[in-house]
């Protein structure tokens, strides 16, 4: 496509940029089909400043006289301000930018144009295969096998094209759950527990439907998967009534008269445009600096963000503990599967196995259990906090798992090999990357759209020797025990590193951390 | 005290773990003069929980159950020990015990005049001596040129809550002294309490003028005018009244009231918005209560949080320090200080204002400075504030809690500029409490002085000093730039926390969190033992050992367990 079209006025001169913690600047503005670039020369010194235009997430124009100003609300939270000289020229740079931020189309998009010397197309795409996983986890290969069956992604198109399942399941089974499961997604293995060989399983909910239809190898996949320690626990990720309510459109729960050997617990984790419109409350109550302590905590509790980092993080505790304390085989999922069950499996995992506390464990598990799982990245984050557009199916179930998963870290500082600006880079490619990787909604649409071969990968890029250094725990210990979060109200706090993110607070926070980084490596280097 | 113990020992006690109601431990139950003493009966960890009397402010006694009764025990530094006794008998002889042993009627009751003071004599006049006040106004370039020592006060006639030695602007005359002592709240005359020597600007203490409707002072009016002259480059001071508008005009009913503007040429009224003690002490009851839930939702959290209002009051007593620390070091504006006395909300904006101003409050010794001036000399009501004596429970009130935690608010917003962790300001908080020190007894110098504490009793500072080890920050150092010159605090709402460490202290049947700064505490202290090996090696120090450990001389066992 031709952007230029698009661009009316590509360039501007003695616009001021107005930006935190800077000084008002004044210099050029330039559009161009990714970018704006602002550039200002300052006698021989020259400052550029570069915004990807898919970051801007909303754009308020307010004319002055002759001139004209516009606000860009980004989706890294940061807000930005524009004085134009010239309504027209206001006018024209504002359409462009609301035009080209909100490109729909895959290949259109920024990754596919981002050539950097430093990386070739070449490299490896991904971390890891289905197949390394696989062929890794010997002691669970004697119950378990790697299956195909969804390798043209016909059985089930978000899933990936390799599996594991029970091995006294085959594939022919496999497509017959397939069909009684919403989208699908027939149950998998997520997580094989080493020390006692519990497993976390995964799926979409059962269709059953008001006639409380039954299916034989769906109950028998169950069944080979606690084959021998006798009891499982199901998670649905809903409440009781919201499971009951799902079967008048077509859905369902597995009831106790099928399903005899598992039984089922139910959490209601909240998702869609509910998780959406929390995070807009708490970001407006973020960005509103004027009102009084009481307004705020009223405020921040109106927002139900914490709430909602609690209930995960209990269920995910719930969840690890059945199969570690337990000793249970667990199945969870809600309705889709693709959302609000990646978010308790994978945050269990963190809990329970020290291999995914690492920098490339962590990125892993995300490649696991979020890209190839299957959660719609596109549509989930094509817009965040600040957009005026109508919701659609935007939801920030990714963000609040980094919550969480910071949570979880501020907990305990010396569990995980990764540091919180890493969290934060994450929140922000999240919604606009130079990187292919969180584009598209699954494997499937990646792989159909050349995502693998036309763009970088930023898992592959955040794990090269610089990078890994400026995201990695200095304080780093690594144990093998789980690390049971607390989840009383008063041990959770707001992620101010994120949501903060543009005041000075962060910045006296940040500094402290980086000072305390120095610390560690200076003693650690004396003893 | 002895003959207030009803049973002294009671067998097969359960202590019940308040998050964990199920894991109990069974042990006996002792009752001494000073402390209430559990130890479990496990013979292999034998640990001991013990609670200072004079820490207990109340134990209840729920309805009696078929396995006994329950008695539970607050502390006043928010701790709740439960303790489930078989017989009911002896639960109400142990309850009955300790409300009388957890009041005592007169100080000689109390812990740090029970003991002999000449078994240390050494050691305690040590500990006195290892403050000076007075080298601390030299340290702040006082005396000088612009504010003299006045010995008015030097028997505690003009002001009898005042200290002995006041400083005053060079240019007050004895009887302007005398007469804006005498048109002033229990004659608590402005008198220097800060003085910044990069501006020259000062802060002064005072409480209300007694000026109702229209009653007007020339000495006082001059002495404010002398303020202002001694500081020779600005020409008016503000007039801090920490109290809301409305409090301040009530007060002129009473002949109290504030200052006039159109009688007091050249000064800046400013109102800030302290509400009083009877406030505080309801809002620090509910955060306690939030704190003390067993199992909230997030909701019921913030909810509580919010209605407490504590957060609120916080933030209200750090604004009134950010704006005086601004004025004096921005500006270069002198600031007096009052509220209705002087002695709670002024004591509480003087001293956060100079936390602010000044990098050596944040260090240990600073602050115990600043807390010996600006709260102990000037005439905080220790004693009644903080419940020591049986007494009026209307003049208890949490007002050096809430410096301190000012204190801790500041030290999370920057990390590396104190010199100590929250764990002195904990034990600081718990000190003005527990009375095993005489620092905090009385409610006034003078006071102190005609009980001869120094003489009967040891002093707190000393002990802190040498326990600093365990008090100190490790991310604090003297040459950071957060270190230097004045702290500008964000004082947000979002920028202000519940303090867990203080009102949250529970989840004993957690595994120990390990927290960065412990972690780089052990690094250190790893460093320096490889260090001292080494040395060690290379040449052996007369005696044999090179380093002989600190010895731990604390009067009393600490409580251990219940910490």
């Amino acid at each position: 496509m031709e952007f230029s079209e698009h661009i009316k006025t590509a360039n501007v001169e003695d616009v001021v940029l107005r930006r935190p913690f800077h000084p008002p600047m004044q210099g050029t503005l330039c559009v161009t089909g990714h970018h704006l670039l602002f550039s200002n020369r300052d006698g021989d010194s020259s400052r550029l400043v570069l915004l990807l235009l898919r970051n801007i997430d909303a754009i308020e124009k307010r004319p002055s006289g002759s001139s004209g100003t516009i606000t860009l609300k980004c989706k890294d939270l940061c807000v930005l301000q524009l004085d134009i000289p010239g309504m027209e020229e206001c006018l024209n740079i504002a359409r462009s930018i609301e035009y080209l931020s909100s490109l729909d189309i895959v290949s259109d998009m920024y990754p596919f144009f981002y050539r950097p010397l430093k990386l070739s197309l070449q490299d490896q795409w991904g971390l890891s295969s289905a197949e390394q996983n696989y062929a890794q986890m010997e002691e669970l290969q004697d119950r378990w096998r790697l299956s195909h069956v969804n390798k043209d992604y016909s059985v089930c198109p978000s899933y990936p094209p390799a599996v594991i399942v029970p091995h006294s399941i085959d594939d022919e089974t496999l497509v017959k759950v397939a069909k009684f499961r919403q989208g699908g997604r027939f149950p998998v293995l997520c997580y094989y527990h080493r020390k006692n060989g519990m497993v976390i399983m995964r799926s979409s909910q059962p269709l059953t439907g008001a006639n409380r239809k039954r299916c034989r190898e769906d109950e028998l996949l169950l069944q080979a998967v606690i084959d021998g320690s006798g009891l499982g626990y199901i998670i649905d990720t809903r409440s009781n009534q919201q499971a009951q309510q799902a079967r008048m459109t077509g859905g369902g729960f597995e009831s106790k008269s099928s399903y005899s050997c598992w039984k089922r617990l139910h959490r209601q984790l909240e998702r869609g445009k509910v998780l959406q419109e929390s995070l807009i409350k708490l970001v407006e109550a973020c960005g509103d600096h004027s009102h009084s302590v009481d307004r705020w905590l009223s405020k921040l509790e109106n927002s139900k963000w914490l709430s909602h980092v609690h209930t995960a993080l209990a269920t995910a505790g719930l969840l690890a503990e059945c199969v570690e304390r337990d000793g249970h085989s667990v199945l969870v999922h809600g309705s889709e599967g693709t959302d609000t069950t990646l978010l308790v499996s994978s945050l269990a995992q963190l809990i329970l196995d020290p291999k995914t506390r690492t920098l490339a464990g962590f990125l892993g598990l995300l490649e696991r259990e979020w890209l190839l799982a299957g959660h719609p990245f596109q549509q989930r984050c094509a817009h965040s906090a600040y957009s005026h557009a109508r919701l659609r199916l935007e939801a920030p179930v990714f963000v609040l798992l980094l919550d969480c998963v910071w949570q979880l870290a501020r907990q305990f500082p010396l569990a995980m090999g990764f540091s919180e600006p890493l969290l934060l880079r994450l929140a922000m490619e999240v919604y606009a990357s130079d990187y292919g990787t969180f584009l598209c909604n699954s494997d499937q649409e990646r792989c159909a759209a050349g995502v693998k071969e036309r763009t970088h990968c930023l898992f592959q890029f955040l794990l090269k020797p610089s990078e890994r250094e400026r995201y990695s725990n200095p304080l780093y210990e690594p144990t093998e025990l789980a690390i049971w979060p607390s989840v009383q109200p008063q041990s959770l706090q707001l992620w101010r590193g994120l949501f903060l993110r543009w005041t000075q607070h962060a910045v006296h926070l940040e500094k402290a951390q980086e000072e305390l980084r120095n610390l560690v490596i200076e003693c650690r280097g004396a003893s | 005290m002895m003959e207030h113990i009803r049973t002294p020992k009671v067998e097969n006690v359960r202590l019940i773990d308040r998050t964990a109601p199920r894991k109990a431990t069974v042990g006996t139950l002792y009752l001494s003069a000073t402390h209430t003493i559990f130890v479990e009966n496990n013979p292999e960890t034998r640990r001991e929980t013990w609670v200072l009397h004079s820490m207990v402010a109340s134990v209840e006694r729920p309805p009696t159950t078929p396995s006994g009764s329950h008695l539970v025990v607050h502390t006043k530094n928010f701790q709740v020990v439960q303790l489930l006794i078989p017989q009911e008998r002896d639960a109400m002889d142990v309850q009955a015990s300790l409300a009388r042993l957890s009041r005592p009627e007169k100080y000689s009751e109390l812990y740090c005049l029970s003991i002999n003071p000449n078994a240390n004599k050494e050691e305690r006049e040590e500990s006195w001596s290892f403050l000076d006040l007075q080298a601390d106004y030299r340290r702040m370039g006082v005396p000088n040129n612009l504010w003299v020592s006045t010995p008015a006060n030097s028997e505690y006639r003009v002001c009898d809550t005042y200290p002995s030695e006041l400083f005053v602007p060079k240019s007050a005359t004895p009887p302007v002294i005398v007469g804006s002592s005498k048109f002033r709240s229990r004659g608590r005359l402005p008198v220097l309490t800060y003085f910044h020597q990069d501006t020259l600007a000062a802060i002064c203490r005072c409480s209300q003028p007694l000026s109702g409707f229209s009653a007007r002072s020339q000495d006082d009016e001059q002495m404010l005018e002398a303020i202002m002259k001694s500081n020779p480059s600005s020409d008016y001071i503000y007039v801090v009244d920490t109290r809301p508008k409305l409090n301040a005009m009530a007060n002129r009913a009473a002949g109290k009231g504030y200052e006039n503007e159109d009688h007091y040429t050249n000064i800046k009224l400013q109102f800030i918005g302290i509400e009083n003690i009877h406030v505080m002490r309801n809002s620090q009851q509910k955060i306690i209560d939030v704190g003390e839930l067993k199992t909230p939702s997030m909701g019921d959290f913030l909810l509580g949080l919010e209605s407490s209002g504590w957060l609120k009051h916080i933030k209200a007593v750090l604004d009134a320090g950010v704006f005086i620390a601004k004025a004096v070091a921005e500006e270069g504006i002198s600031v007096v200080v009052h509220c209705s006395d002087g002695w709670d909300r002024t004591a509480q904006a003087c001293s956060v204002a100079s936390v602010l101003l000044e990098p050596y409050y944040r260090t240990m010794k600073g602050l115990m400075l600043l807390i010996e001036r600006d709260w102990v000399s000037f005439g905080h009501k220790f004693s009644h504030r903080y419940n020591h004596l049986e007494g009026d429970s209307k003049e208890v009130s949490p007002v050096i809690d809430q410096f301190l935690e000012c204190v801790w608010q500041l030290s999370e917003q920057f990390p590396c500029a104190f010199e100590f962790n929250e764990r002195f300001l904990v034990q600081l908080h718990r000190h003005v409490y527990s009375c095993q020190y005489g620092n905090f007894l009385g409610n006034s110098q003078k006071e102190r002085r005609d009980m001869g504490l120094r003489e009967r009793t040891h002093s707190l500072w000393h002990q802190l000093w040498k326990d600093r080890a365990q008090y100190a920050n490790p991310l604090y150092r003297a040459d950071h730039t957060q270190t230097q010159g004045m702290l500008r605090p964000n004082t947000s709402p979002y920028c202000f926390k519940m303090w867990k460490g203080m009102y949250n202290r529970v989840e004993k049947s957690a595994p120990p969190r390990q927290t960065p700064t412990d972690l780089l505490t052990a690094v250190r202290e790893e460093t320096q033992q490889l260090e001292e090996e080494l040395t060690n090696h290379q040449e052996v120090a007369p005696g044999g050992t090179a380093n002989p450990g600190t010895k731990q001389e604390d009067c009393s066992p600490e409580e251990g367990g219940s910490n």
